[in-house]
């Protein structure tokens, strides 16, 4: 017995340091598993508050950029919106509180944003309070971003299209085939759309967009051009190379969506709980 | 003494702020970050008790890893250099280390060099083999710990001549 407390306390340092390490291994672990990596993270009122602080100052940086942006995103809203050639004089009241909308947005600003590493996450400013919950998904004007995996009362984390956990449902926009959006860790604007079924046709320039399968994002949100592709080892997939329409180094601010038929859809894929 | 303590704080608190708040998003040709927040392991004192040392590195990795949502790994680095800190005193400084005459700030170039030069590339390999995760992406891996490391000790040296104490 004294020679074990004996040795314990001749290693103690080296006890402490394995002991600290494997609780710092633990984490980096649990950070690479998809929902897990709860523990540390920058959704707390500190770095989320000195986030926000830097961000109150970088914000003027980008006022001009941010505007063109907003009024190009407008301009294409009100040349949709014309398309439907609304006669003004002949329509009544409409009661829009009573439509049923199946997807509801909720804006927010980018306070920290990776795209240097593997496993990347965004930090935006809304949270629970604003009704951000997991499993949301995230947009921009241009295209999609990520997933919020992680929220606290006022900040939220998005598991960014950008991270080795993200696998996104998305296809063509001209047919109806679908394969899986992932990332390979390379470049930030490149991202990798696999298990296309080797019938479709491709071309390059194509447009790749959300397939509405899940019940993340609604059908027909943009990703990305056809950079290039080929086929798989099996040569019976495709292995597509797409180009964003986002810049992922630049996002600025993004719009949080929420499914009212995400809970209703889980339900009945999964009745036993 | 106490006044050592707090300078010892106000280190710790301010590398923080530096690193999450600039050197982080540097990303020089689009992932080249320097890591300097482990200037505080670097010039720690050489007498300072050794399971403090490692519980406070420890909680330097740690933060740095809350503010970059990267799990555990700067502290997983942060803890593999403070254990090797004495090993490598050893080895750059040699007898004088034994007798703890050391003091970073009178040394010569070179010997400072070597010492910055080992740890932050200990603690680069750590980092970036921890962080990627994937040892399909070796190539990866050395590539970021290579041109990484380069940016991060031209950093830390400017850091330790500009910055230097002139109690001597």
């Amino acid at each position: 017995m004294q020679q074990i407390i004996n040795f314990l306390i001749r290693n103690k340092n080296f006890l402490l340091f394995l002991l600290l390490l494997f609780f710092s291994l633990i984490l980096t672990i649990q950070s690479h598993t998809y929902h897990k990596s709860k523990f540390i993270s920058s959704t707390n009122f500190l770095s989320g508050g000195v986030y926000g602080w830097r961000y109150s100052i970088s914000t003027y940086f980008g006022l001009r950029n941010k505007n063109t942006r907003l009024l190009e995103e407008n301009e294409r809203l009100r040349n949709y919106i014309s398309t439907f050639s609304i006669d003004t004089s002949s329509v009544k009241f409409l009661d829009t509180l009573s439509f049923r909308k199946p997807f509801s947005f909720t804006k927010g600003n980018v306070y920290k944003n990776d795209y240097s590493k593997t496993d990347n996450y965004i930090l935006i400013n809304k949270g629970e309070n604003d009704g951000i919950e997991p499993d949301m998904g995230v947009i921009t004007d241009k295209g999609i971003i990520g997933i919020v995996e992680n929220t606290s009362k006022n900040y939220s984390r998005v598991l960014s299209i950008l991270n080795s956990n993200s696998k996104i449902n998305a296809g063509l926009k001209k047919s109806n085939q679908y394969g899986s959006l992932v990332w390979n860790g390379k470049d930030p604007n490149i991202v990798q759309l696999e298990t296309v079924p080797r019938q479709a046709i491709l071309k390059q320039g194509d447009t790749i967009i959300t397939n509405g399968r899940s019940t993340i994002f609604p059908k027909g949100i943009g990703i990305g051009t056809i950079l290039s592709y080929e086929l798989d080892k099996s040569q019976s997939y495709y292995l597509i190379d797409v180009k964003l329409f986002n810049d992922m180094t630049d996002i600025g601010f993004i719009y949080a969506i929420k499914s009212s038929d995400a809970t209703e859809i889980k339900e009945i894929e999964n009745p036993e709980n | 003494m106490n006044n050592n303590i707090l300078l010892y704080i106000g280190r710790f608190i301010i590398l923080i702020l530096v690193q999450v708040f600039i050197l982080n998003h540097i990303n020089f040709l689009g992932y080249l970050n320097p890591y300097i927040y482990i200037v505080f392991i670097l010039l720690a004192p050489i007498t300072i008790h050794k399971s403090l040392f490692l519980f406070l590195s420890f909680i330097l990795g740690l933060t740095i890893d809350m503010f970059g949502d990267s799990g555990g790994v700067h502290a997983a680095a942060c803890l593999v250099i403070t254990y090797l800190r004495p090993v490598v005193l050893r080895f750059v400084f040699g007898l004088s280390y034994e007798f703890q005459t050391v003091k970073l700030s009178n040394v010569g170039f070179g010997e400072r060099l070597a010492y910055v030069t080992l740890l932050v590339f200990i603690h680069h390999i750590v980092l970036f083999s921890l962080e990627t995760f994937n040892f399909s992406h070796i190539l990866l891996i050395a590539k970021k710990t290579l041109f990484s490391s380069i940016f991060s000790i031209v950093v830390i040296m400017l850091i330790l001549v500009l910055f230097r104490r002139k109690d001597s």
